[in-house]
């Protein structure tokens, strides 16, 4: 793959944000920023609109933000930790890490193997923690480019 | 204890995987195993028939409906939800291995009539499921009226060019026999009326597809033949689109409950093949023109007295009247009734600005107002429908300028409580306006293609236009009242789905 799922620059770790919608807009920010996402509203809607359907939030302090997105260049993940917590509707609490995942609409299947992957990884706790106790962006970029490997 | 599990989720990136992993870990740390068959946007590898045979149980950790769901029949099922899977797959575990032990305390072997779904264990919502059965039967209706709506629609446009403005109207007169006794390949006419022929045919599966494929919902295969033998039934009884959800659902619950029979062993082989299709379908089909097709005719011959007792006098409460009726049931006995009175009145016309002329442009502008409503309200509000929705309200344009009602049905059977009044609003204004404007037109169909026709066209087009940004206002603001969450995530996956064209 041409691109990483994650990049340096994908990551904020003290990411300050009052609610899940300003969260999610930082990290997109950081897509656009790094030329992944052609269009930050337009984005922002399709993540909004899918997590309107069913709140994204996980026990265990997890956000998971998503969308297939026709606004989407590459598949994305830009990671954000919120040391004060931000609602994501989960029923234990705030989510202190925040996952972003940014699909294509027209993904081939190499595009979304990767991203399964990357949702096989979440559900794991030691992946988890060893994000959340990463020392820096660089870090956080290694541990993902590292263990998501497509099947 | 072995578990084979589906998992799908409204995105098809997340969800569906995050459940599997889960499921499969804490299968194994409780000591199981699991093997999930994730249906996801990244499609799906189906599971060894081998390894479901060997399974002793089966797990859905499915927000979409399970394709292939007749693999697991007769094995104990939990039917837990995406977000049970990823939030709490030990327990969902633990349900799986209680109802394999139930089933096994049972002492009752487990039926095993090859396409029965196997009852959940946990029921989802009854409002969520016959949402569910109906908005599976709608988009397997969708391709048929896209199809044989555009093609009618062409074949009407080709006539026009092929005849002259009478086209429309001339293109329905030609018996059919002529394509394939006496087909020209230069001759316009026969190409219009080629178009039209197929158009009308594949139309003409609206209603029993509908019907099928909510039986099919709900009862796997075994509901396919009943619901398509209950939905022709409907058809030609004149009971419309209501009356082919009503057989879809009859069909679909008497081939469940079918399956459902516990019968001798020696039987069972020719359950599926013989005994529930011939038993489905009779008392489908029984019931249909027995039990739905007298009210049908009631309805019509008491609407048609009632309308004709009204007379013609006061125009403009006629107008509304009619649009109403016309944008009540797109098709069905109500707006038959309506249609039928406009164009019976035709023969005492002689001009096209005669009162019987205008009647009729006023159930034509009025017929035309749900697809064209619901084309403007894709158009505008993209963000408010679902992506199949959107195509479908691309060639609603075409349907609703070619007075093809039917065109509104899949947003009308999908959510009637909130289309319908919408649509019977536009087509009640467009209707009184008509009146007002006095436009009117000798022919019977043909929609915006006979517009050369119609005395005052600017005005009848305007009266249709008010209309339709009428109704199309109504839907959007019907589509905020009172939406549940869980509505919209079944929606969105169920056209998610049908896009990907898995179903």
């Amino acid at each position: 793959m041409a691109l990483p799922l994650i990049t340096p620059e994908l990551v904020a770790l003290d990411l300050q944000a009052d609610d899940r919608d300003v969260a999610t807009r930082a990290l997109i920010d950081l897509m656009v920023a790094a030329g992944r996402v052609t269009d930050a509203d337009g984005f922002h809607a399709d993540v909004r609109a899918r997590e309107a359907q069913m709140a994204t939030g996980m026990p265990g302090g997890i956000g998971l933000p998503h969308a297939r997105s026709e606004h989407v260049v590459a598949p994305s993940l830009a990671v954000g930790r919120v040391l004060a917590g931000v609602d994501f509707g989960a029923p234990d609490g705030p989510a202190t890490l925040i996952f972003l995942i940014a699909a294509p609409a027209g993904g081939d299947s190499d595009h979304l193997k990767i991203l399964a992957a990357l949702a096989r990884r979440l559900v794991h706790e030691s992946f988890r923690t060893s994000i959340l106790q990463a020392e820096d962006a660089g870090a956080v970029a290694d541990i993902v480019n590292r263990e998501v490997v497509p099947s | 204890m072995k578990f084979v599990a589906v998992s799908s989720c409204p995105t098809g990136i997340a969800h569906t995987y995050m459940a599997a992993e889960a499921l499969e870990q804490a299968a194994a740390a409780a000591g199981h195993e699991c093997v999930v068959e994730t249906q996801g946007a990244a499609g799906s590898s189906p599971l060894d028939p081998a390894v479901i045979a060997a399974a002793d149980g089966v797990i859905f950790a499915a927000d979409l409906e399970v394709q292939g769901r007749e693999r697991f029949a007769g094995k104990p099922l939990v039917d837990a939800g995406v977000k049970a899977a990823v939030h709490d797959a030990a327990a969902v575990i633990a349900q799986a291995v209680a109802a394999v032990e139930a089933a096994q305390a049972s002492g009752r072997p487990a039926p095993v009539s090859p396409a029965a779904p196997a009852a959940p264990a946990r029921v989802v919502g009854t409002g969520t499921r016959i949402r569910q059965y109906l908005m599976t039967g709608v988009s397997y209706m969708i391709p048929f009226v896209a199809a044989g709506g555009i093609l009618i629609a062409l074949g009407f446009m080709l006539a026009t060019v092929a005849w002259g403005q009478n086209g429309a109207i001339e293109v329905t007169k030609v018996d059919p026999s002529v394509l394939w006794t006496a087909f020209e390949w230069g001759n316009l006419q026969h190409w219009s009326v080629l178009l039209f022929r197929i158009g009308a045919t594949a139309f003409g599966f609206l209603v029993p597809a509908l019907s099928a494929y909510i039986a099919y919902a709900i009862a796997d295969r075994p509901g396919i033949v009943p619901g398509f033998v209950g939905g022709t039934i409907a058809a030609s009884v004149g009971a419309g689109f209501l009356g082919g959800i009503a057989t879809g659902f009859l069909a679909g619950f008497l081939a469940l409950w079918m399956v459902r029979w516990n019968v001798p062993k020696g039987v069972r082989g020719v359950m599926p093949v013989v005994v529930i299709p011939l038993l489905s379908t009779l008392l489908a089909g029984a019931a249909t023109y027995l039990i739905i097709g007298p009210p049908m005719k009631a309805i019509n011959d008491g609407l048609t007295s009632w309308l004709d007792g009204l007379g013609t006098g006061a125009l403009v409460p006629l107008g509304i009247l009619l649009g109403l009726m016309m944008c009540f049931d797109l098709g069905g006995p109500v707006n038959k009734v309506a249609y039928v009175f406009a164009t019976t009145g035709l023969v005492n016309a002689t001009t096209s600005t005669d009162r019987p002329a205008v009647i009729m442009a006023a159930v034509m502008a009025a017929g035309m107002v749900p697809p064209l409503a619901i084309a403007l309200a894709t158009a505008v509000r993209p963000k408010e429908f679902s992506e199949a929705e959107r195509e479908s309200g691309k060639s609603a344009w075409l349907l609703g300028l070619s007075f093809i009602s039917e065109g509104a049905i899949p947003f009308a059977a999908a959510d009637p409580f909130r289309m319908i009044p919408s649509f019977m609003l536009g087509g009640a204004v467009t209707g009184g306006l008509v009146m007002a404007f006095g436009s009117g037109v000798l022919a019977p169909h043909g929609g915006f293609w006979v517009t050369p026709l119609i005395s005052s066209p600017l005005l009848f087009l305007l009266a249709l236009a008010i209309g339709m940004v009428v109704s199309a206002v109504a839907v959007l603001v019907a589509k905020q009242i009172g939406r549940n969450p869980e509505e919209e995530a079944l929606e969105s996956a169920e056209s998610l789905a049908a896009l990907a064209g898995k179903r």
